[in-house]
């Protein structure tokens, strides 16, 4: 192309203007595109199922109080990661996830398998003040959320807006909602959301997967 | 309408009224910003800094820290001289004034919701774009309209010939438009809280998408445009080769939307973009350079003027960063090296490298050579004052990464070492004992850079004490001789 060919672009705005439209938009579409139609033909396994009301309200707390600044629920396909924090994670355990809790930094421990490994009572202590159960940590106290009650009514609201995005969950399990989390902190629904975390929909070896009954457990 | 208006027209002027405004909000954005920025690195030294207080803990605040900085500073330094540089290049007054203005106010005003709702806990939680989905529709109906008036002005411009400073503007207006959007498509459930549509994989991939464009039309091509204008102006030299602007500016726009998922690295990411997404990665660092030189070899016959030109140091320092961050963040996408820095301070570290280094410093030259245009001084008020700024922010930075490049690099080597049995050497808690010390260096350095800062808001401040008293005279607009055949026929000059 003869360079007058090019100033026609340099000298008409509307052309460089869509030209630079088309181009910033190429990549986008190959990368993503794809994405939704896998997401599309990928339903999660049966034995992941959406929150319950509790786990729910725990995992919308762990986002409001930014949780994932410090905190990754990505274990990666690497040996010293798998050796650390168990199984590496895959995709159908995050379908539930809005938004995504990957993560981009670790200032504390990955936690995607953190369910079960302490008890209710240290992770109470942990969340009310760090430094009493591990001295040399950074990590803040939220003591306001053992002051804070659930409200059932948003919790059901935000079910149904779930609903309308495709997340399984029944009228029952909606009606439901306000009785499960009623008289409950934001510190109980927190902790029962952390010690959901990564326990029934770790992906089985060939030999647990025989002897386990799997299926219709909560995440 | 005709062209023969002659010597009756009024002279028109440029209008840099509304460059003032932004150019002000730059600065206090500036302050606000870098001192949030002090105060959650200063937390991650010192938790007990919380206070308990849900709105001051680390968590709530660091969100505070990028948004303010991002689209608070960058925001208002881009917003500034966008509309300063269209008009200059185009030898035309802005297009429709009023709107334009209604810019500043729309944008002031979603920053200032942010900056008041996230720390409060009301926030979607996405990385750089955490404001819930009302501020979110604020902040596209503000753009779409600074979009307007940046095409009007150009639509009307007197010189055909588009310079390409200008286009990179385009580019990130288009862009960040774009990304925007496409990220916050969500669902309200209340006023306060919305879901977005995607979820897990796709959000991810969603994410990184928008995150990482987001440096590449925020901090790269909005402050290459940045760079396009002024470098060229304070080395007093013409671009050293305008046709290889060309080239890196298709190179550059086509090529990062494509870089996104370096992100997800050996995550639950289809393996194939993992893989396309280092490929481009490392593509990228051709136009990444390609631009860095042009901008250095622009000073070739003016390096003097850094002995005598704090603006000058701040932009050659600015373009050297960019090349040593571009060159990084290269690196840092191949798998093997990733695996080690991900999760890190060390991307922390390349962050604020590409941050403090390029960003700031192309912005706070570019800054001292348009502020006393705009405020119709002949120069800054303190020369020594620059010359200060300069030591504090150029020290700052590399305090601030280097303390961060050894944590991040200490911390990725503990997470991986194994004994010889293979069982793993270190618990996590000892990777951040290890590193604890490096936070207390990144504070330090971090404070050197926000009093750099405020020796610039007093500097500002005496420079613009003309403008202040409303004695600033505007600047005319030089009206072209009409080239032959030109087609539309240029404007009549009005007021």
């Amino acid at each position: 192309m003869a360079y007058r060919h090019f100033e026609f672009i340099e000298k008409h705005a509307w052309t460089l203007g869509i030209l630079t439209a088309v181009m910033v938009s190429l990549g986008g579409l190959a990368e993503i595109t794809p994405l939704f139609a896998e997401a599309r033909q990928v339903r999660p396994p049966e034995n992941i199922r959406p929150y319950d009301p509790l786990r729910l309200a725990g995992h919308d707390i762990y986002v409001r109080e930014g949780c994932y600044l410090c905190h990754s629920q990505m274990i990666r396909a690497l040996r010293f990661e798998t050796q650390r924090y168990g199984h590496f994670s895959a995709a159908d355990e995050s379908v539930y996830d809005r938004p995504f809790q990957w993560g981009s930094k670790r200032t504390g421990p990955d936690l995607a398998r953190i369910g079960g490994k302490y008890s209710d009572e240290w992770q109470r202590a942990h969340l009310l003040d760090p430094r009493s159960v591990v001295p040399q940590s950074n990590m803040p106290a939220y003591p306001w959320l053992s002051q804070e009650k659930l409200d059932g009514g948003d919790v059901a609201a935000r079910m149904r807006v779930l609903r309308q995005l495709g997340d399984p969950y029944s009228d029952a399990d909606i009606a439901a909602a306000p009785a499960a989390v009623d008289g409950k902190t934001e510190l109980e629904a927190l902790i029962a959301y952390l010690q959901g975390l990564g326990i029934a929909n770790e992906p089985q070896t060939a030999a647990t997967a025989a002897s386990a009954p799997a299926a219709g457990v909560s995440p | 309408m005709g062209i023969n208006g002659g010597m009756m027209t009024k002279t028109e002027y440029y209008d840099d009224h509304v460059v003032r405004l932004f150019l002000l909000t730059t600065v206090l954005w500036g302050i606000v910003g870098m001192l949030v920025g002090v105060y959650v690195a200063a937390e991650l030294a010192w938790p007990v800094l919380n206070f308990e207080i849900p709105w001051l803990t680390f968590s709530r605040l660091r969100p505070d820290h990028t948004f303010g900085v991002i689209f608070g500073f960058c925001g208002s330094a881009l917003m500034a001289t966008c509309y300063y540089v269209v008009q200059r290049t185009g030898h035309v007054r802005l297009a429709w004034g009023r709107l334009a203005e209604f810019t500043f106010w729309g944008w002031q005003a979603a920053c200032i919701l942010s900056m008041v709702t996230i720390p409060l806990g009301i926030t979607q939680s996405k990385e750089y774009a955490e404001p819930e989905w009302f501020i979110d529709i604020l902040i596209a109906v503000v753009w779409v309209c600074f979009g307007a008036v940046f095409f009007a002005t150009l639509a009307r411009r007197r010189i055909r010939h588009i310079y390409v400073a200008v286009w990179y503007y385009g580019a990130f207006i288009i862009a960040v438009g774009l990304l925007h959007i496409v990220n916050n498509i969500a669902i309200p459930v209340s006023l306060t809280k919305s879901y977005q549509i995607y979820s897990g994989v796709v959000d991810a991939m969603v994410q990184w998408w928008y995150g990482h464009n987001a440096v590449a039309f925020i901090f790269t091509a909005g402050f290459l445009g940045m760079m396009y204008y002024f470098v060229p102006r304070q080395a007093q030299q013409p671009l050293w080769s305008y046709r290889f602007s060309i080239v890196n500016f298709w190179a550059l726009i086509s090529i990062y939307m494509w870089a996104g998922s370096h992100h997800l690295m050996y995550t639950a990411l289809p393996d194939w973009v993992q893989s396309v997404g280092m490929a481009f990665s490392l593509v990228l660092l051709m136009p990444s350079w390609g631009s860095a030189v042009n901008g250095l070899f622009t000073f070739n016959g003016s390096w003097h003027r850094l002995r005598t030109d704090p603006a000058a140091k701040f932009m050659v320092l600015a373009l050297v960063f960019y090349a040593a961050a571009t060159f990084e963040g290269s690196m840092m996408a191949i798998k093997t090296v990733n695996s080690l820095s991900h999760y890190t301070d060390w991307t922390v570290a390349h962050v604020h490298s590409g941050t403090l280094g390029w960003v700031a410093m192309i912005t706070i030259g570019s800054l001292y050579a348009m502020a006393p245009r705009a405020l119709g001084r002949p120069a800054m008020h303190s020369h020594k004052a620059m010359e200060l700024h300069f030591w504090l922010h150029a020290s700052g930075a590399l305090l601030y990464v280097i303390a961060m490049w050894i944590a991040g690099v200490t911390e990725g080597l503990m997470w991986r070492a194994t004994q010889p049995d293979g069982s793993l050497t270190y618990p996590f808690i000892d990777s951040l004992i290890a590193i604890k010390p490096l936070y207390v260096v990144r504070w330090l350095g971090g404070m050197l850079i926000w009093t750099g800062m405020l020796v610039m808001a007093w500097n500002l401040w005496h420079t613009a004490a003309d403008a202040r008293r409303k004695i600033i005279l505007p600047v005319p607009v030089p009206i072209p001789d009409p080239e032959a055949h030109q087609t539309p026929p240029p404007l009549p000059a009005a007021g």
